[in-house]
């Protein structure tokens, strides 16, 4: 028994050096190239320590607009694809279970085509949308919502594996509910975690987007970060850290707003009695 | 609670296909106000269909669903005014135990303070008032059955539709929430139908029992009929469980190894038959050392099930089980020579497999 014990604390304390050794080690990975950035943007010609490429940022009009511009395409973009996927994912669940295969090879299909193909197709329709509706660059969007479909596809898909669809829509139906009210109020929240990670996706793509943006001549933040990059790399890098800050804030917000524990209600006669009762039928 | 009064619902030639595959033939059926009907029958029979079309779930390729009084066939679920409980858990997992039973009342444009009194008298009723504030992940599946059950009552339903709500749980707690939904059905008065395959459930809760079996209704009546006087081979079959004996039609009496029993159906034509015989309807008479005679076996096995044993006898060419007071069969043990009895109980008898004569 002792011994079992002793063997069972070794393999433990070994697990946790493991542990902890990766962890160091992606923390390295990740820190050193974030820490040279900050290093390399915050030092001043004579080596001193300077904000002035951080302060500078604000100095550029048209990195102020690309950044305003990728915001919007971020947000637009994600709203875009929970509009479309959402009720398409539930609807397949529920009626149209035979083409659940075809919906996801579409969706996945995106991913097997480079972004300058992407660019090469769509070249014609945005000719097309600039010389008869807009030119703006929230166009972009319609180009972003399937170039994120695969990944927010995978994270949507995985949510709503973990509740059983039908049965809540069903429930929902027979106590009343219409469809929207059946969405909303029931599928929405449960699976919530998996809609904020579709949207980190989606807002991390779209403001990571180079390639689309640059070659349908279009300056969202990443075009003006290459500008910029040519002009002073200080700023270039300074813009680059503070969208990685800002990725990193909508992790944490997300860690913090839908991975918060569901947690029983205060109730003072529940808290005394439940416990003596949860074991009963 | 409320004073509810039932309503008559109708099913009136139902048919539902799946491509090729018919799940229900023509099913009619009438549920009279209050009662709780048991629609039993082996997977794939068509129960859960019914069930489905009455909830408006499905829809029928023929047929009228009638919900007192008024015709609902073509009325979406949401509009249907019933209650169901599902065989999987199906409480909205964001919401606490009171905000599930109050979910079909918000439907229903009931204000916030009414709303939660109403969800917590249901509650009560269900005996889960101290649950009130409890996600559906911190109770269990009984509690959560429970809860669903309240949901389904709350909004004062027309009818109450249970689809297998018990099949989920272990053997105890099925056995108490079963008897939790008879007293709250016949509290509240509600017309409920029951599916299930499990036919102890349905004999135990039911007024009555429909046997279905390839999306037709075998037979409806009460329990005690259906398991005494099958009106069919396969009910006979399901219901219950029944000795397979080879014998003689004559005279509207089955002759079974010297012995002649009434038969359900007593214009049966004469010739050989197989009866269907209760296990009940075998006494063991006797020590029979020594003796030989068609009704004379030896004990192969007897399992005990508690108040009674089913004591297995093979007889050379066949085995039939009786079933005894545990005290009685503790006479014979395994291995023991018996001699059988037949009681005349009204018993059915099948020509072949393929033909059955149910009349």
């Amino acid at each position: 028994m002792a011994l079992t014990r002793s063997v069972q604390r070794t393999r433990r304390l070994k697990l946790q050096a493991f542990r902890i050794a990766i962890f160091a080690l992606a923390a390295v990975f990740f820190l050193i190239p974030l820490s040279a950035m900050v290093e390399f943007s915050t030092r001043a010609n004579n080596g001193s320590r300077t904000l002035e490429y951080w302060q500078s940022i604000t100095t550029y009009p048209e990195m102020t607009d690309a950044i305003v511009a990728s915001l919007q395409l971020a947000v637009i973009t994600s709203f875009a694809m929970l509009v479309l996927l959402v009720p398409t994912m539930v609807w397949v669940r529920l009626k149209l279970h035979r083409l659940n295969r075809i919906v996801e090879f579409i969706c996945l299909l995106p991913l097997t085509i480079p972004a300058i193909v992407l660019v090469v197709g769509l070249f014609p329709m945005y000719i097309w949308l600039g010389t008869n509706l807009s030119d703006s660059i929230l166009t972009l969007a319609l180009a972003y919502v399937v170039l994120v479909l695969p990944y927010c596809y995978r994270a949507l898909d995985a949510g709503l594996g973990a509740i059983d669809v039908k049965t809540l829509t069903e429930a929902a139906r027979s106590l009343g509910a219409g469809w929207f009210t059946v969405m909303w109020r029931i599928i929405v929240p449960n699976i919530s975690n998996a809609i904020l990670n579709a949207t980190l996706l989606s807002v991390a793509l779209v403001l990571g987007e180079y390639t689309i943006a640059n070659n349908l001549l279009y300056n969202n933040l990443q075009v003006e970060l290459v500008h910029l990059g040519r002009a002073s790399a200080g700023t270039s890098i300074a813009v680059a850290v503070g969208s990685l800050f800002f990725a990193f804030v909508l992790l944490v917000a997300i860690a913090f707003v839908g991975g918060r524990p569901r947690r029983q209600r205060a109730d003072p006669v529940a808290a005394v009695a439940g416990p003596l009762q949860a074991s009963q039928a | 609670m409320s004073e509810r009064a039932g309503v008559e619902v109708r099913l009136e030639n139902l048919v539902r296909r799946y491509g090729t595959v018919t799940a229900l033939d023509g099913l009619s059926l009438t549920l009279a106000p209050g009662e709780l009907v048991a629609l039993l029958g082996p997977s794939g029979c068509g129960k859960t269909t019914a069930l489905r079309l009455l909830a408006g779930l499905e829809e029928a390729d023929e047929g009228r669903i009638v919900i007192g009084g008024n015709d609902v066939t073509g009325l979406p679920t949401n509009r249907r005014n019933i209650g169901m409980v599902f065989q999987a858990y199906s409480l909205f997992p964001h919401m606490v135990a009171w905000e599930n039973v109050a979910f079909g009342l918000q439907m229903r444009h009931v204000g916030t303070a009414e709303r939660k009194k109403r969800a917590l008298d249901t509650l009560e009723l269900v005996g889960l008032g101290k649950f009130a504030y409890r996600y559906a992940n911190q109770m269990s599946g009984g509690q959560q059955q429970r809860v669903a059950l309240a949901r389904a009552l709350a909004i004062n339903p027309q009818v109450l539709l249970l689809d297998e709500p018990l099949s989920a749980l272990d053997a105890k707690v099925r056995s108490r929430l079963r008897d939790e939904i008879r007293r709250v059905q016949l509290e509240v008065g509600i017309t409920t139908l029951f599916v299930t395959h499990d036919q102890e459930e349905a004999l135990a809760i039911a007024d009555r029992v429909g046997v279905m079996q390839a999306g037709k209704l075998e037979q409806l009546g009460p329990p005690t009929l259906v398991y005494s006087r099958p009106a069919t081979p396969f009910v006979a079959d399901f219901v219950g469980l029944t000795n397979r004996m080879a014998g003689t039609v004559r005279g509207g009496a089955v002759e079974v190894r010297g012995a002649s029993i009434p038969l359900v159906h007593p214009d049966t034509p004469d010739g050989p038959a197989t009866a269907l015989v209760r296990p009940e309807a075998v006494t063991l008479t006797g020590n029979a050392d020594g003796e030989s005679g068609p009704l004379i076996g030896t004990v192969i096995a007897v399992a005990f099930l508690g108040a009674v044993s089913r004591v297995t006898v093979d007889l050379g060419d066949t085995t039939v089980l009786a079933q005894l007071p545990t005290s009685a069969a503790s006479q014979h043990p395994a291995g023991s020579r018996v001699r059988l009895e037949l009681r005349s109980d009204p018993v059915l008898v099948q020509r072949e497999e393929t033909a059955p004569v149910a009349s």
